[in-house]
């Protein structure tokens, strides 16, 4: 069985290898909602029915394949910190965080696969993918439901498909996203028309950690928002026919950006670097700013492309329960502040200076040195 | 798009309301939405004036007093958190669940992945579902001949879905 401390140690797979249309889709994400026949929901269960499906599932799913070697805890043995390490990773959520009794977590050593148990469903299962890969998340997760099912008997009715405790769930109780990086459009103040436009067409976007949360770090969820009445491979792709239109928007926004305001874009770029690498009091949010910015700069070739890796490993280790992890105490906001500018002055230590060589418009010169 | 109310015009007007921390939909043509003083939104409650879930006083609190036998929950509950207690509340609670599930989602039917255990009878389940539709379009059309066909294609759909699960069925 994993440790927690491995699951620190190692950064998720998702975050260390680059997908398909990696340079503004950092991760897809495919869960399913699935709950037992018979059984009261979590949220409306006594605490012996919620350990009655805690016993029933959990064996099930550490006895999968795909788990094999799988970090299993229930959350009820984690501190406060150690569960927020996990909201912040993105494999368990911040409701599932502030449950207790009969609350479980089972991930597989590379992260990109989680199966929450007694959330607002008693079974929630997701897997997580590097880029734009909908399906192939979606196909992972899938066959994991599906080798549940075997020994399972999920709640299922023929009008509504699947029962969820939340009637928003219904039908194929999936929810798919993806996490899109958009600074080309918050920069040229067009992502709320497209916030909008997406919303039209029964899409929901999200800041990082999901609803009700703010865009950090430039960083928008794009998810489907029905879930019955429409197959599961329907919804997929009708969202990654959308998200690849967000795509060429976010394109096309940075070009102009490059051709028309290449002065403020030299700027931010260059302010972003200078205050990560010399900053002493970085709080979270300014952190994700800054980092989005160093994010769009190797996109746009201020920097070199190993830098992306390491860019979105930050975004995770510079949030609070990681610091605290990391100093292996209780911090305090200022405290916090601190060490998170100290450790980003660290990691970007022998950073070059960003320089100006646009490569990605090959159809343009290389603009003269100054 | 139909309206809602009337399920014969063109909805024009579309309105989301939360209540309750639920959100409601309702699309309405404009006929029904003047009807229904739609445009004074401060005097209007979607739920009371049209998905007839609260439609009057003393319905609605029999259906606030109603629970679910299996869990214990019940529907004033549901009103506050939006969510069911089990999955058996679903068939406890069905009236006005559609209307509800409508505004929330594409369609008010699944279409999509089936749990292996249930293939059969889901299968079977649409395909009734399927043909009374038709049967009672036939009728309404007065085209009994169709109707007569549809009705023997149910009693056939029938026998078969009996035979093939004598006794290996739950439910």
């Amino acid at each position: 069985m994993m440790q927690f401390k491995t699951i620190l140690k190692n950064p998720a797979e998702w975050m260390m290898s680059s997908g398909p249309n990696g340079e503004i889709v950092i991760s897809s994400r495919v869960r399913l909602a699935r709950n037992l026949k018979n059984l009261s929901f979590p949220g409306w269960a006594i605490e012996e029915d919620r350990s009655l499906v805690l016993n029933q599932v959990k064996p099930v799913i550490e006895s999968l394949t795909e788990m094999r070697g799988a970090f299993s805890s229930e959350l009820t043995d984690l501190t406060a910190v150690k569960k927020q390490v996990l909201v912040e990773r993105h494999l368990i959520s911040r409701e599932q965080a502030a449950k207790a009794i009969g609350s479980a977590a089972v991930m597989n050593r590379k992260q990109t696969l989680c199966v929450m148990v007694n959330e607002e469903d008693h079974l929630r299962m997701q897997s997580i993918k590097a880029g734009l890969n909908l399906s192939a998340a979606f196909k992972m997760i899938d066959k994991v439901d599906t080798k549940i099912e075997e020994n399972i008997d999920y709640a299922f009715d023929n009008q509504y498909g699947y029962l969820t405790a939340c009637p928003t769930n219904l039908g194929t109780g999936m929810r798919a996203s993806a996490m899109l990086h958009l600074p080309g459009l918050v920069l040229s103040d067009q992502v709320n028309k497209v916030i909008q436009a997406v919303n039209k067409i029964g899409l929901a976007v999200r800041g990082l950690y999901g609803e009700g949360t703010e865009a950090l770090g430039n960083l928008f969820q794009v998810s489907n928002q029905h879930t019955l009445g429409e197959p599961e491979n329907e919804i997929i792709a009708r969202l990654e026919k959308v998200i690849k239109q967000i795509i060429e928007h976010e394109e096309n926004a940075r070009e102009k950006l490059y051709d028309d305001n290449r002065t403020t874009l030299d700027d931010k770029i260059g302010r972003s670097y200078a205050i990560l690498r010399y900053g002493h009091i970085i709080s979270t949010k300014e952190a994700l700013d800054l980092l989005s910015m160093l994010r769009l700069g190797v996109d746009l070739g201020y920097f070199s492309d190993e830098l992306r890796g390491l860019i979105d490993v930050l975004f995770m280790e510079i949030q609070p329960a990681h610091l605290q992890v990391y100093a292996n105490r209780k911090l305090n906001a200022e405290e916090r502040d601190c060490l998170r500018a100290k450790i980003m002055r660290d990691r970007l230590k022998n950073l070059p200076e960003p320089s100006k060589f646009y490569k990605n418009s090959s159809n343009e010169q290389p603009p003269e040195e100054d | 798009m139909n309206c809602d109310v009337c399920n014969e015009n063109d909805a024009t007007v579309y309105l989301t309301q939360i209540v309750k921390g639920e959100m409601q939909k309702v699309n309405l043509c404009e006929d029904c939405a003047k009807e229904k003083g739609v445009t004074d939104p401060t005097g209007f409650a979607l739920a009371d004036a049209l998905l007839g879930m609260d439609s009057d006083q003393e319905k609605s609190e029999s259906v606030d007093l109603m629970t679910c036998k299996a869990c214990g929950f019940s529907h004033s509950e549901f009103k506050k958190s939006g969510r069911f207690g089990c999955s058996e509340c679903y068939s406890v609670f069905q009236s006005g669940l559609e209307s509800l599930v409508k505004a929330m989602h594409k369609g008010t039917r699944h279409i999509g992945k089936v749990p292996s255990r249930y293939r059969v009878v889901k299968k079977y389940n649409d395909q009734i579902t399927e043909l009374k539709d038709l049967l009672l379009n036939a009728i309404n059309d007065e085209n009994f001949e169709e109707a007569a066909k549809l009705r023997d294609e149910i009693k056939l759909a029938d026998a078969d879905f009996n035979e093939s699960n004598e006794g290996s069925l739950e439910n």
